[in-house]
């Protein structure tokens, strides 16, 4: 927001007090004003405008609206704005670079891991979870990891194969990390 | 010396194309309703009723009114003093926007909040008090049809009782004589459980009304915009022409966002009122309770055999509990959808069927849910029948099913009920799939497994199914004919953009589209821009579901790329400075029949069109077509199921899936196959977890996640594919309908599956979803287990 202007708004509504809340959304330093009600969720898709983010239920069961939280997988539908107070978030906006697509999206591109797209944030980021922990996982450890975000396009199998894929491809990288540690 | 283009690496058809779309979807960069903000937006929340029937004494929306923020609040009442208390479905009925009278299934819309954000409006939506005079509830259709059942409908004329329809097709004298004549009749009697389509993303809009200019512009989650648009302007009495309905990225339809529902008309009218934007985004429990359901057909029907296994007539009855409104989104001519699809690929001379409708205290729809308007119960009965009729028999029910099977020679062939095949292999898919499953290996383990208490079972359902409605000849929804379009617009360059009257919603429209583009002009699908969903820009076209966009837009589009070619045609003639009768075609290139070197490409006919043509041509190169296809495409499927089911705790597991489908000419195999793997885990879902029901009070048991299970990742079972090409003889490229095969024709596999590993127990049906207590009931109890509403909840 420009210092040159801004529209000074009334005052929130009914006296609600706000919280200021830091969080480092995909590497970059983000500051709010938020209702202590307001989910984490909201904040990311009107606060910050970070609209890869979605909602699929009320519940906590469909997962689409899976973040990292310091790494964690977390359904951001289910989490506080000022829990996620001073953590870093990652969302689905921070894993392509400029230029290129991170392995798990090539890995979701190639196996035709998705259709609607409505799920595919979520999966990804807790797919990401997964190899970041266990880059050579079995088909079962990628079915058991994603048994939090449902799909109700694809069926999963291409899903699988769409991480299965990511695996091999982030591999030789990972080992490298590991050597070098 | 030009080289021929090799289709496959242009990305023509049959190429595995990997999908342009996901580029935006990888990034998060989709373009979601709900992603949309406009400048000045304001935020819509619906009220809805807790109770499925009853009396509105009063709605209290003062206390609403005075929370800081709210901006309007409406209810029944004001909607009726501008007539828009009740709006038409796309069945010929009536259903409420805002409950004015009474409240008639729970989740009803009563009153809208609008606010400056979501969270005031669902504050103030609570502040709302609405007093309610309940009445008795009816959630089935016995109780629908009992005598002195309370009325639902008291709203309407000449309704005195709760029967929506009451419906026949086929011929009963004919029937009732073979009949006479069976051996023996085979009968069978099941529930198809309600179920709901339940897209990841909900329902939702933004109207947007520009009072300077009078033009309403609403982003939808529409799987039909253009027949939204001409409900809007029938309900909102605005003129077409100022009307603008906008489809963007879809999480999914499957059905559930064909119909109209209260949440776009109050948004639209807020929107008027306010003169502001207004968006409306339901919560997954008001999408569960209050939107499109499917299925709810009660079925019963008996074959009439002969010993030797031929199947002689089938008469058959369904009662489809359609809950308060009719609004089933269908052909009008055809009560109970294309139900009569059923027995469509077995040769039998006979057949009756008759339907009832009822209403009853649930949430209206009966909308085809990854269905052709109600094939999937057509078949799902189908495929039940004729295994309990192989069972009675005692013959293999592979070989009953070749028995009775249409032959490859006998097409085009009448159904009974008078549809028209016209093509197909079914022997050949069924051996296709038993080889895949190593059928008679099993049969043998099965045996052996038996000896030592492990039961395990094998379920196959075979079917063809109509897809691509229409013809217009008996196709319309609320009399608009089900034809369909495509615009092509060829750019200087060769580039194009396409436009067409369908929606996609994950199905890959900006992919397929342009490789069938690319097989009839030989331009390269990356050059080609596919745009669908905005009523401004698109041609008319019907929508897509019920697995039609290929059979009638992709006609479509394969049509206006020939006009393109044929005007192309004329352009060549001209820069080869030859007749046209002289110039040959081949993929992206025209040339001189006597010297194959002269030639021009589809690109420079196309710069021609814009700089160089001939004298009294009309410039441009672009055009459009509107296909009405002659007859509607029918896919053959065959799915092969094995299980073991635990006798101790009566839960299965699924061994093997094997699914061999002929949806005639692929034109991405890639993506046909992600469709199939998507449609069977619906039939898994649907035959094992996936289901919604009433308890006696009428409250839905499946309103949220929770309670509506839908597998993951670890649940569903790996799918193994197979294909057989038989192409469609009246598509211009062969193709057909695929969507939703798997859907329609799966469920049968699964509980088949089930059902033969409890052979011998006497068991003829459990009704869908097998869960693990109703398996485990019909093994020890030996009796069918029916799972209807009401059921019984855990304080009752
Ligand atoms: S939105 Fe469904 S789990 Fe968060
Ligand atoms: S791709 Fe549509 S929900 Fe997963």
């Amino acid at each position: 927001m420009t210092t040159l202007y801004e529209e000074i708004r009334p005052e929130p509504h009914g006296g609600i007090p706000v919280r200021r809340v830091t969080i480092t959304v995909n590497g970059e330093k983000r500051v709010a004003e938020v209702e202590p009600r307001l989910l984490l969720a909201h904040l990311l898709r009107q606060g910050f405008k970070l609209t890869g983010t979605h909602t699929g239920c009320d519940t906590t069961n469909c997962g689409a609206c899976t973040v990292l939280v310091d790494g964690v997988p977390a359904k951001s539908c289910t989490m506080l704005a000022v829990q996620a107070d001073g953590h870093e978030v990652m969302t689905v906006e921070g894993l392509a670079s400029a230029s290129e697509l991170h392995p798990i999206q090539e890995g979701f591109k190639d196996e035709h891991g998705l259709q609607c797209g409505f799920c595919t944030p979520g999966m990804m980021l807790t797919a990401k979870a997964l190899l970041d922990e266990n880059p050579d996982p079995t088909e079962d450890e990628v079915r058991w990891a994603l048994s939090g975000n449902l799909c109700r396009c694809t069926g999963y199998q291409n899903i699988v194969k769409s991480v299965l894929w990511a695996a091999a491809k982030m591999r030789p990288a990972a080992a490298a990390d590991q050597d070098g540690s | 010396m030009s080289q021929a283009l090799d289709e496959i690496k242009i990305g023509g058809l049959g190429a595995s194309r990997k999908r342009v779309e996901d580029n935006r979807f990888l990034r998060g960069k989709g373009n979601y309703v709900d992603d949309i903000v406009l400048p000045g937006m304001l935020h819509m929340e619906i009220l809805r009723s807790p109770l499925a029937h009853a009396r509105i004494r009063s709605v209290d929306a003062s206390k609403a009114w005075d929370i800081p923020g709210v901006r309007l609040v409406l209810t029944g009442e004001m909607m009726a003093t501008r007539n828009l208390a009740w709006m038409p479905t796309l069945s010929y009925d009536t259903q409420a926007v805002l409950a004015t009278d009474k409240v008639r299934f729970q989740g009803q819309e009563v009153a809208c909040v609008i606010a400056d954000d979501p969270y005031i409006a669902k504050d103030a939506c609570e502040a709302i008090v609405v007093d309610y005079e309940p009445l008795p509830v009816i959630v089935n259709p016995t109780q629908a049809m009992a005598e002195g059942a309370p009325l639902i409908r008291d709203d309407k004329e000449n309704q005195h009782d709760n029967v929506v329809y009451d419906w026949e097709v086929g011929d009963k004298a004919g029937t009732d004589a073979a009949f006479a004549r069976a051996d023996r009749v085979s009968s069978l009697e099941l529930h198809y459980p309600r179920s709901h389509p339940s897209p990841l993303e909900c329902c939702g809009s933004i109207a947007d009304f520009d009072r300077s200019t009078s033009k309403l512009t609403v982003y939808m989650t529409t799987q039909a915009p253009h027949i939204i648009r001409a409900a809007v302007s029938m309900v909102a009495e605005l003129p077409e022409h100022m009307i603008r309905i906008v489809s963007p990225d879809l999480g999914g339809g499957f059905g559930n966002k064909v119909p109209v529902y209260p949440g776009y008309v109050a948004s639209i009218l807020a929107s008027i009122l306010l003169e502001r934007p207004v968006k409306w985004i339901e919560d997954k429990s008001g999408n569960l309770i209050s939107t499109g359901f499917g299925r709810d057909v009660y079925l019963q029907g008996e074959l009439a055999l002969r010993n030797d296994g031929k199947i002689l007539a089938v008469r058959m009855h369904t009662d489809a509990d359609h809950g308060a409104f009719f609004s089933d989104a269908q052909p009008s001519k055809f009560k109970i959808g294309l139900m009569h699809s059923a027995f469509a690929c077995y040769d039998i001379p006979y057949a009756h069927l008759t339907a009832r409708g009822m209403y009853t205290n649930k949430a209206p729809g009966g909308v085809a849910y990854r269905c052709s308007l109600r094939v999937t119960e057509a078949m799902y009965f189908q495929e039940r029948m004729v295994q309990a009729a192989a069972d009675d028999l005692g013959i293999d029910q592979a070989e009953f099913r070749r028995l009775n099977f249409v032959r490859d020679d006998d097409f085009p062939h009448r159904t009974p009920f008078g549809f028209l095949t016209d093509s197909g292999q079914y022997g050949k898919c069924l051996d296709v799939g038993l080889q895949a499953v190593g059928y008679e290996n099993f049969l043998k383990q099965k045996e052996e497994a038996k000896k030592r208490g492990r039961l395990l079972g094998i379920g196959i359902s075979t079917m063809t199914e109509p897809l691509g409605a229409g013809n217009s000849r008996e196709y319309d929804i609320l009399g608009i004919k089900m034809f369909d379009s495509a615009e092509l617009r060829v750019h200087m360059s060769g580039k194009a953009i396409l436009r067409t009257g369908a929606k996609t919603q994950g199905q890959g429209h900006e992919t397929t589209w342009a490789q069938i583009v690319s097989h009839e002009l030989g331009i390269p699908a990356e050059d080609i821009v596919v745009e669908e969903g905005d009523t401004d820009t698109a041609p008319f076209g019907m929508g897509t579901y019920a697995s039609r966009s290929t059979p009638v837009a992709g006609a479509a589009v394969a049509m206006v790329s020939r006009k393109i070619r044929a005007k192309a045609r004329k352009l060549a003639a001209h820069l080869l400075e030859v007749s046209e009768e002289d110039v040959e075609w081949e993929l992206g290139r025209f040339y001189v029949r006597s010297a194959r070197d002269r030639g021009v490409t589809i690109q420079e006919c196309a710069m021609a069109a814009y700089s160089n043509m001939p004298d009294g041509m009309e410039p441009g190169l672009e055009n459009n077509a509107y296909y009405d296809p002659p007859n509607l495409t029918w896919p053959f499927a065959c799915y092969i199921v094995t299980v073991e089911v635990d006798p101790q705790t009566g839960v299965w597991d699924v061994l093997n899936v094997v699914a061999v489908d002929d949806c005639g000419v692929r034109i991405n195999p890639m993506i046909v196959e992600g469709q199939i793997m998507g449609g069977l885990t619906e039939a898994y879902a649907m035959a094992s977890m996936q289901f919604i029901t009433f308890d006696a009070e009428g409250n839905c048991v499946g309103s949220n996640y929770m309670d509506y299970l839908l597998p993951t990742a670890w649940e569903t079972p790996g799918f193994e594919l197979h294909e057989v090409v038989t192409p469609c003889p009246h598509h211009p490229i062969g193709a057909k309908g695929v969507g939703e095969c798997a859907t329609v024709g799966g469920p049968a596999a699964f509980v088949n599956a089930v059902m033969d590993a409890l052979k011998g127990t006497g068991v003829r049906n459990i009704d869908m979803p097998l869960l693990a207590d109703r398996v485990y009931e019909a093994l020890t109890l030996r009796h069918d287990v029916s799972g209807a509403p009401p059921v019984k909840t855990d304080d009752a």
